[in-house]
C-alpha cells in the first residue's frame, strides 16, 4: 500500500496514538512493570472486553445509527444468566441461551423503532438503555431483595463455561482470543462480503441504498441485534469470572465503545470506519487505563487523559483526511 | 411534427400523460417517444414539468391520466426497480453512488457480484475491478487507481461511472436528469460526449436539461415542455438553436422581458 492510501485510512490516528502511548508509559512506567507480561497481560485483558464491544458499535456507527443501551443490556443479560440458575436451577448455558435470547429480543426491538418510526436511535436507545436498567434493577430486587447475585459456580455446566468464557492461556485471559477473532470475523464481513458493503452504503447515502434495492431496515436490525448480542457476550465473561453480577454491571460501557469507535476512525455521521482502528481504540483504552496505574498516577485520573487523547486523535485524524483529499484535486 | 425511426416501435413511450400534485397540475397531456439509438431532449424552464416527467416514466409517480408503453405494450411501473426490470434506468442529480466508497464499490452496490458458498460468500473484488475497468474503458475513461473514493473523481467522472453502471446493468433508456448543470464547460462537454456513447451503444436517451445549446449539439429530438403543457416534438432538422432557444423561454415572453429591460 502507498504511502499516500495510508493517509486516507481511518486508522491512521489511533496506530499513531497506541505507539505515543505505549512509548510514553515504557519510559515513564516501564521500571515498576508495565513492560512485564502480566502488565502487558493487565492492559489487554480490558481492551478485549471493551473490543468486543467497540466492535460492532463500530459497524453500527458506519451504518449511521448509535446504540446507547449496551450498558444496560450488558446488566441485564448477566442478571437473567444469574438469575435462571440460581433461582430456576436450571444449568448455566441454559440461563446463558435465555440471556441471548432476551438480547436478540432488546436488539430486535431497538431496530424496529428505529426503523419504523426513524427517530434518531440516539433518542431511541436512550430510552432502552434507561428501561432495561431500571427493569434489571426492579426485576432483581423483586426476586432476591438484593442487587447482587452470586453462586454461580453450583450451576450444571459451569467447569466447561469457566473454560471457554474465564480461562487463562499462560498469563494471558482466553477473552483476548475471543476479541482476535471477533475482530477479524467483522473486518471480514465488512470489507470483503456483501453486507458489509451495504453497510458503508446505508450510513453514506441512505437514500441512494434504498434506491438501489438494499435492504437498509434489515441491515440497521441486524446490527442492532449484534451489538446488543456482544453485550451478552461481554456479561458472560464476567458473570462467570465472578460467579454472580450485580445489578450495575456495565454501566458506561455504552460510551466507553462509541470512544473506542471513534478513537478507531468511525465517523459520527457514518458511512466510513473500521473495525481494526475500533480494536486500536480499545487497546489504547486498556493501555492508558493500566498505564496510569503502573506510572504511580492516581487511577481517577485516567478518563481525563483518554478525554484529550480522543480529542486530539480526531483532530490528527480529520486534517490529515483534508490535506489528502486537497492534494488529490 | 414528430418523425419515425424506420418504422419501429419505440422503446418507451408516454401517451396523454396527466399527473396532478393536488390542485397543482404538474403534467398536462403530455406525449413523447424514445427509440433505441437517439437521443431525445425534454427540455423547459424552472417548474416546466421536467422532473416530474421523468419521474412518471422511471416508475416514482404512477400517471393520474395516459398510459406508459414498453415497446408498444402498455405497462403500469409500481416502482423504480419495475422500471430498471424493464431497462429503463434513471440516473438522478445525486446519482446513486456513496461518496466515500471506491469506485468499484459503488459500481456494484446492490448487486455485487460474489464467490464461495455462504459461510465464506465473500465479494469478487478482482473480477469487479475488471469488469470496471473494462465498462469505463468503452466510455473513454481511464482510472489509474480503482479503489480511490467516488469523493475523489471530477463531476464529469462520476457521471461518467453512473452512466457505465446503468448500461452495464442492461438498461435499454437511459434517463438523465440535468447532468450538466452542476459542471463548468469543459466537463459538461465531456458529459455530453458519454451520453452520445451510450446512444452509439444502443440506447435510448432522454436527456433532461434547461441548457439549449447543450441539447442541441447533442440531440436527435427535442420535446418542449412549458407548465406542464408539450409545447411540441420537433427533429433536429426542422428548428434551430436560436428557434429552441425562443421556444423554450416562451417566445413572447422573452421578446417581452427584453423590450422591458431595454425600457429600463
Ligand atoms: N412532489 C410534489 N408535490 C407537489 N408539487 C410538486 C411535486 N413535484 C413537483 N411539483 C410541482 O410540479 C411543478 C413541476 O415541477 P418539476 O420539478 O417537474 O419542474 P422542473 O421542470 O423539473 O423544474 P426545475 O428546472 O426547477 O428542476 C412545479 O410547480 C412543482 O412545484
Ligand atoms: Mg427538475
Amino acid at each position: 500500500m502507498s504511502a499516500r492510501k495510508w493517509l486516507y485510512r481511518p486508522e491512521l490516528g489511533v496506530v499513531a496514538a497506541v505507539v505515543a502511548a505505549w512509548l510514553f508509559f515504557a519510559i515513564t512506567a516501564g521500571d515498576s512493570g508495565f513492560l512485564t507480561l502480566s502488565g502487558t497481560a493487565s492492559y489487554l485483558a480490558i481492551a478485549a472486553e471493551l473490543g468486543i464491544l467497540a466492535a460492532p458499535v463500530a459497524l453500527l456507527m458506519i451504518a449511521g445509527e448509535f446504540d446507547l443501551s449496551i450498558g444496560s443490556t450488558l446488566a441485564a443479560s448477566g442478571m437473567t444468566m444469574a438469575l435462571c440458575t440460581t433461582e430456576l436451577g436450571w444449568p448455566l448455558w441454559a440461563g446463558i441461551a435465555a440471556a441471548a435470547a432476551l438480547s436478540a429480543c432488546v436488539g430486535l426491538v431497538n431496530g424496529l423503532i428505529v426503523t419504523r418510526t426513524r427517530l434518531p436511535s440516539f433518542i431511541v436507545t436512550l430510552g432502552t438503555l434507561f428501561i432495561l436498567a431500571g427493569g434489571t434493577i426492579g426485576t432483581t430486587r423483586l426476586i432476591t431483595g438484593r442487587t447482587q447475585v452470586g453462586g454461580l459456580e453450583d450451576a450444571g455446566g459451569f467447569g466447561a463455561a469457566q473454560k471457554l468464557f474465564a480461562g487463562q492461556i499462560g498469563p494471558f485471559s482466553i477473552t483476548l482470543l475471543w476479541w482476535v477473532g471477533l475482530t477479524a470475523l467483522a473486518t471480514w464481513v465488512l470489507v470483503r462480503t456483501r453486507p458489509g458493503n451495504w453497510i458503508f452504503a446505508v450510513g453514506g447515502a441512505p437514500d441512494a441504498a434504498r434506491r438501489l434495492g438494499i435492504p437498509v431496515d434489515r441491515v440497521k436490525i441486524l446490527l442492532f441485534m449484534t451489538t446488543a448480542l456482544a453485550a451478552c457476550l461481554v456479561a458472560t465473561f464476567q458473570t462467570v469470572q465472578f460467579r454472580g453480577t450485580d445489578v450495575l454491571r456495565g454501566t458506561g460501557k455504552e460510551l466507553e465503545a462509541i470512544l473506542a469507535a471513534v478513537l478507531g476512525g468511525t465517523l459520527l455521521t457514518g458511512g466510513r470506519g473500521s473495525v481494526f482502528g475500533a480494536a486500536c481504540g480499545a487497546l489504547l483504552f486498556g493501555m492508558v487505563q493500566q498505564g496510569i496505574v503502573f506510572s504511580g498516577v492516581d487511577s481517577d485520573w485516567y478518563k481525563v487523559f483518554l478525554g484529550a487523547v480522543l480529542i486530539l486523535a480526531v483532530l490528527l485524524n480529520s486534517s490529515v483526511q483534508m490535506r489528502a483529499a486537497e492534494a488529490r484535486r | 411534427m414528430s418523425h419515425e425511426t424506420n418504422g419501429k416501435a419505440p422503446i418507451l413511450e408516454a401517451d396523454h400523460v396527466t399527473k396532478r400534485f393536488g390542485r397543482i397540475t404538474a403534467l398536462e397531456d403530455v406525449s413523447m417517444r424514445v427509440y433505441a439509438s437517439e437521443i431525445l431532449c425534454v427540455l423547459g424552464d424552472n417548474g416546466a414539468g421536467k422532473s416530474t416527467l421523468i419521474k412518471t416514466l422511471s416508475g416514482v409517480h404512477p400517471p393520474d391520466e395516459g398510459r406508459l408503453l414498453v415497446d408498444g405494450e402498455p405497462v403500469r411501473f409500481s416502482s423504480p426497480r419495475d422500471a430498471l426490470a424493464r431497462g429503463i434506468a434513471t440516473v438522478y442529480q445525486d446519482l446513486a453512488m456513496v461518496p466515500m466508497l471506491s469506485v468499484v464499490r459503488n459500481f456494484f452496490l446492490g448487486a455485487e457480484p460474489t464467490r464461495g458458498v455462504w459461510p465464506l460468500r465473500r465479494l469478487d473484488l478482482r473480477e469487479a475491478e475488471a469488469v470496471v475497468r473494462a465498462e469505463l474503458k468503452r466510455m473513454g475513461v481511464e482510472l489509474r487507481d480503482m479503489s480511490v473514493p467516488v469523493s475523489a473523481l471530477s463531476g464529469g467522472q462520476r457521471q461518467a461511472l453512473a452512466i457505465a453502471r446503468a448500461i452495464h446493468f442492461g438498461a435499454r433508456v437511459l434517463v438523465l436528469d440535468e447532468p450538466t448543470s452542476a459542471l463548468g464547460v469543459k466537463q459538461a462537454g465531456i458529459v455530453l460526449r458519454y451520453v452520445m456513447e451510450a446512444r452509439t451503444r444502443g440506447c435510448g436517451v432522454i436527456l433532461i436539461t434547461h441548457n439549449p445549446h447543450h441539447a442541441h449539439m447533442v440531440g436527435d429530438r427535442f420535446t418542449i415542455l412549458n407548465r406542464g403543457r408539450c409545447e411540441g416534438t420537433f427533429a433536429k432538422a426542422e428548428i434551430s438553436r436560436d428557434e429552441l432557444v425562443r421556444r423554450m423561454a416562451g417566445g413572447e415572453e422573452l421578446e417581452q422581458l427584453q423590450h422591458e429591460l431595454r425600457a429600463s
